[in-house]
C-alpha cells in the first residue's frame, strides 16, 4: 500500500508529542515523590518549627491549610450555589444574567497574583482584617467563586424541566421546588465544584503571600482566623527560595502532589459515575 | 458487464450476523435501489462496497466483494484508492466547514492535484455535474454551511464526483430533504448514470420506482429478491416482497 | 411575600461576582493610577530602567512588559505544538484506555501547584541550563520559558481535546469516503472543524503564561534586565511579587501600577476569549 509522507510526518509528530507529555509527567511525579519520600518523617508532620531545637515541622502549615480550605468553602459554597440557582431558576432579566456570566468569566481569568494584591487592598487594608487567615480565605472566595457557579449551573441544567413542572403542578412554591426538587438533583455539581475548589485552594500561593502571610504558629481555629499563617504551598516557597531547606520543600511538594493526584482521581470517577447514571 | 458484485457475503457485528450470504451484482451505468425496512441490512451492505464498515470496531466480513473482478477485501488493496473509485453520499448532508470551492477541491487535493487551473476546472465540472453550478458560481469562496439543505446535499454529490469515481453509493440521500430538493436530486441521479454506476439505499419505494433500473429487497440481513425495478414492483416473485411493497402502498 | 424575599436573596447572591469584579477593578485603578500620573505614562510604560530603591529611583517597566511578552511567546512556541499534536493523538488515534489514563495524567499536571513546578525548575532545570549552556547562572528567561511551556501544556491539551472530540463523525466519514486517509482526515477536516476550540485553548494558555507568578519567580532570576534569552529577567507578575513585602511610598504605588498594567493585559485576553466562546456557541 502506498504511504503518503504527510501521514508519516503527522503520525511521528503525534507520537513524539504524546511520548514527551507522558515522560515529562511521569518523571515529574516520580522525581517529586522520591525526593519527598526521603524527607517525610513523622516528626516533620507532627511538630512546629523550633529554632531552639533546630527543627523544622510543618504541622502548623498543614493545620492552616485545612483551616483555609474549610473557611473558604463555608463562604464560597452558599455564594456560588446561590448564584447558580439565581442564574438557572430565578433569572428573568437577560441583561442581568449576561452581566453575571461576564463577571464570572472575568473572575475565572484573573491571575492569582492580582487576587493577592486586590485581597490585600480590600480585606487586609480597607476592611482592616490585617494579614490573616480570614483575609486569605476571602481572597480565595473571589477566586473560586466562578468554579462553584459553573459546576453547579452545569448540573442544574441537567435537571429535567418535567421535575420542576411536576412539583409546580402540585402547587409547590418556587422556593419549595428549588429546595426539594432542584437542589437534591444537582448535588453532583456542587460536589464537583467543592473538589475543584479544594484543588485550587491547596495549590494556591501567589494570592496568599500578601493576604495570609508566612507565620508558622499553631493556633486553634478562631485564633488562626485572625492571625497570619503559611499554608503548605507558601511554606514550600519560603523553605525553598528563602531558606534553602530543599528537603522540607520536597516533602511538602510530595504531599501536595499526592493530594493533587487524589483529587483528580476523585473527579474522574465522580464524573464517570454520574455520566453512567444519566 | 458487472462493475461491482458481492459473493457469499456475510457480515458480523461482533456476534450478531447482520448480512447473510448476499450475492448481488451491479451492472455498469445503471441505478440500483436497495430497499427494505429499517435494520434490514441495506445500509450495512452499501457500506461494505467501499469498506466504510472498516471504521466500526468489531465488524467482520467474510466472502468477497469484487470490484472490476478484484476482491476489495484482499490484503493488497489500498482502501483509500478504492474509496476514490467508489464514492459515497450520506444520509445527512455533511459539507465540511470550508468554502464551497474548498469542499469540492478537498478530494482532488487529497489525491495530489495541486495545480490551480486543474482544480478550478474540476470544481466547475463537478458542480455542473451535480446541477449546482449556476446557483453557486458567484459565491464559491463563501462557506458551504450557508447553502440550503438540498444544495448542501448536491454539494456533497459534487464533492464525491470531483475525485472521478466509477461507482457512487448513496445512503438515503434525500431522507433529510424537502420534496422539491428531493426531486432535484432524483433528476440528477438519472442523468448521472450515463457516466457512473449508482447504488442507492432508499426507504421510499416511489423513489426506487422513479429512478432505478434494478431493485434489491432486503429483510433481516437476507437478500430476498432482486430484479428489474418494474418487474419487481409489478410482479414480485417472493411473498415477502409483495407484502412489503403492497403494505407500504396500501 | 416569603417567595419574593427569597427571590431577592438569590438575585443578590447572583450579583456577588459582579461586585467582586467591580471591587477588584476599582481598587486596582484607584491604587494604580496615581503612580503612573506621577512618573508619567510614557516614562513608566517605555522606560528601560527599573531602579526602585536607589537615591535617584527610576520606574520604567518596559523590561517587565517585554519579558512577559517574550516569555509567553517562547512558551507557546514550545508548548503549543506538543499540546496540539498530543490532543489530536488522544482525540482521534489513542485507544480508549490510553486516552483515559492521559486525561487523568493531564488533570494531575494541570493541578500541580505552581510552587512545585518552581521547586523542580529551581533544582533540576536551572542547574541543567547552567551546565549545558555554560552560564554563570541558569536562572534565566530560557528556564522560565521551559517551565511556562510545561505549565500551559495541560490547558492546551484539555481544551483542544474536548473540541476535537466534539467534531461530528459525519465530517470524518465524508472525508474518508473520498479516499482520504485517516490521518489526512484528522488534520484536514477534524482540526479545521475544531479550530475555534483549539484557538480558545491557545488563548487560555496565553492567559496562564501571562498570569503565572510563583513558578516564574523561582526560575527566572528576577533581575530587572531587558529580556535576553539567557539573562536573568523579571516578569510583570514577579515584579509585583518580589518587592511588595518591603515596598513603600512611590515604589509601592508603582507596584500597584504594574498590577494594573497586568490586569489590562489579562482583560484583553479575557475579551478575546469571550468573543471566541460566543463563536463556539454559534457554530
Amino acid at each position: 500500500m502506498r504511504k503518503k509522507p504527510f501521514d508519516i510526518y503527522m503520525k511521528i509528530f503525534c507520537y513524539i508529542s504524546i511520548i514527551l507529555v507522558g515522560l515529562l509527567s511521569f518523571s515529574l511525579v516520580c522525581y517529586v515523590l522520591v525526593k519527598g519520600a526521603k524527607n517525610i518523617s513523622w516528626q516533620l508532620l507532627s511538630t512546629s518549627p523550633s529554632y531552639l531545637e533546630e527543627r523544622i515541622g510543618i504541622l502548623p502549615d498543614i493545620v492552616n491549610t485545612i483551616y483555609l480550605v474549610i473557611t473558604t468553602l463555608i463562604v464560597v459554597l452558599p455564594l456560588g450555589v446561590g448564584a447558580a440557582i439565581y442564574l438557572n431558576e430565578y433569572a428573568t432579566n437577560r441583561k442581568l444574567t449576561s452581566l453575571i456570566d461576564f463577571a464570572s468569566e472575568t473572575l475565572a481569568g484573573i491571575p492569582s497574583i492580582i487576587y493577592g494584591l486586590a485581597g490585600m487592598l480590600i480585606f487586609c487594608q480597607f476592611l482592616r482584617l490585617k494579614t490573616s487567615l480570614l483575609s486569605g480565605s476571602l481572597t480565595l472566595v473571589m477566586m473560586t467563586l466562578p468554579t462553584v457557579i459553573r459546576t453547579t449551573q452545569e448540573s442544574l441544567k441537567t435537571v429535567p424541566n418535567s421535575y420542576r413542572e411536576g412539583a409546580f403542578a402540585l402547587g409547590a412554591g418556587k422556593w419549595r421546588v428549588v429546595r426539594t426538587v432542584v437542589l437534591p438533583s444537582s448535588i453532583q455539581g456542587i460536589l464537583t465544584g467543592c473538589i475543584l475548589s479544594i484543588g485550587r485552594i491547596l495549590g494556591e500561593s501567589a494570592a496568599l503571600l500578601f493576604t495570609m502571610g508566612f507565620a508558622h504558629t499553631l493556633n486553634n481555629y478562631f485564633t488562626a482566623l485572625g492571625s497570619s499563617g503559611a499554608t503548605l504551598t507558601v511554606a514550600l516557597y519560603v523553605y525553598a527560595k528563602e531558606q534553602g531547606e530543599f528537603g522540607v520543600a520536597f516533602a511538602i511538594a510530595a504531599i501536595l502532589l499526592i493530594l493533587t493526584i487524589l483529587i483528580n482521581l476523585i473527579t474522574f470517577f465522580l464524573e464517570r459515575h454520574f455520566e453512567r447514571r444519566n | 458487464m458487472n462493475i461491482i458484485e458481492s459473493k457469499n457475503l456475510d457480515l458480523f457485528y461482533s456476534s450478531h450476523q447482520a448480512l447473510k450470504n448476499i450475492n448481488l451484482s451491479f451492472p455498469e451505468n445503471s441505478v440500483s435501489a436497495l430497499i427494505g425496512p429499517s435494520g434490514c441490512g441495506k445500509s450495512t451492505f452499501l457500506k461494505t462496497l467501499n469498506r466504510m464498515n472498516d471504521l466500526i470496531d468489531g465488524v467482520k466480513v467474510t466472502g468477497q466483494i469484487l470490484y472490476n473482478g478484484k476482491d476489495i477485501y484482499a490484503s493488497d488493496v489500498d482502501v483509500n484508492e478504492l474509496r476514490k473509485d467508489v464514492g459515497m453520499v450520506f444520509q445527512k448532508p455533511n459539507p465540511f466547514m470550508m468554502s464551497i470551492y474548498d469542499n469540492i477541491a478537498y478530494g482532488p487535493r487529497t489525491h495530489g492535484i495541486k495545480n490551480k487551473a486543474v482544480l478550478d476546472e474540476l470544481v466547475e465540472s463537478s458542480l455542473k455535474g451535480a446541477a449546482l453550478w449556476d446557483e453557486v458560481k458567484d459565491r464559491l469562496k463563501k462557506s458551504a454551511l450557508g447553502l440550503s439543505g438540498g444544495q448542501q446535499q448536491r454539494l456533497c454529490i459534487a464533492r464525491a464526483l470531483a475525485v472521478k469515481p466509477k461507482v457512487l453509493l448513496m445512503d438515503e440521500p434525500t431522507s433529510a430533504l424537502d420534496p422539491i430538493s428531493t426531486s432535484k436530486i432524483e433528476e440528477l441521479v438519472v442523468t448521472l448514470k450515463d457516466k457512473y454506476t449508482i447504488v442507492i439505499v432508499t426507504h421510499n419505494m416511489q423513489q426506487a420506482l422513479r429512478i432505478s433500473d434494478l431493485t434489491a429487497f432486503f429483510l433481516l440481513g437476507n437478500l430476498i429478491e432482486v430484479g428489474k425495478t418494474e418487474e419487481l414492483f409489478s410482479s414480485p416473485k417472493e411473498k415477502k416482497t409483495e407484502d412489503y411493497i403492497t403494505g407500504r402502498f396500501g | 411575600m416569603k417567595e419574593r424575599a427569597i427571590g431577592i436573596i438569590f438575585t443578590l447572591l447572583g450579583l456577588v461576582s459582579v461586585l467582586f469584579v467591580l471591587l477588584i477593578t476599582v481598587y486596582l485603578i484607584v491604587s494604580g493610577v496615581p503612580a503612573i500620573g506621577e512618573i508619567g505614562f510614557i516614562n513608566f510604560m517605555f522606560g528601560k530602567v527599573w531602579r526602585s530603591t536607589g537615591s535617584d529611583p527610576q520606574f520604567g517597566i518596559l523590561p517587565f512588559i517585554l519579558t512577559t511578552i517574550w516569555g509567553t511567546i517562547g512558551s507557546l512556541i514550545i508548548g503549543l505544538p506538543i499540546g496540539f499534536f498530543s490532543a489530536v493523538y488522544l482525540a482521534k488515534m489513542a485507544p480508549k484506555r490510553i486516552r483515559d489514563i492521559f486525561v487523568v495524567i493531564i488533570g494531575v499536571i494541570s493541578g500541580v501547584p505552581s510552587v512545585v513546578y518552581g521547586l523542580v525548575g529551581m533544582l533540576v532545570l536551572v542547574p541543567f541550563v547552567r551546565t549545558v549552556f555554560n552560564l554563570p547562572d541558569g536562572a534565566s528567561l530560557f528556564a522560565s520559558i521551559i517551565v511556562l511551556a510545561v505549565m500551559i501544556l495541560p490547558t492546551v491539551i484539555k481544551v483542544s481535546l474536548t473540541s476535537l472530540e466534539a467534531v461530528p463523525k459525519d465530517y470524518e466519514e465524508a472525508s474518508l469516503a473520498l479516499g482520504a486517509t485517516k490521518i489526512e482526515t484528522y488534520f484536514r477536516v477534524s482540526v479545521p472543524a475544531a479550530r475555534s476550540g483549539i484557538l480558545t485553548s491557545v488563548v487560555l494558555g496565553i492567559g496562564r503564561a501571562i498570569g503565572e507568578a510563583m513558578a516564574v519567580m523561582m526560575v527566572a532570576g528576577n533581575v530587572a534586565n531587558m529580556p535576553s534569552i539567557f539573562k536573568s529577567v523579571r516578569y510583570l507578575t514577579t515584579a509585583v511579587a518580589i518587592e511588595m513585602s518591603y515596598s513603600s511610598g512611590l515604589q509601592r504605588q508603582a507596584l500597584f501600577s504594574i498590577a494594573l498594567v497586568l490586569f489590562c493585559f489579562i482583560m484583553i485576553i479575557n475579551g478575546i476569549l469571550m468573543v471566541l466562546r460566543r463563536e463556539n456557541k454559534d457554530a
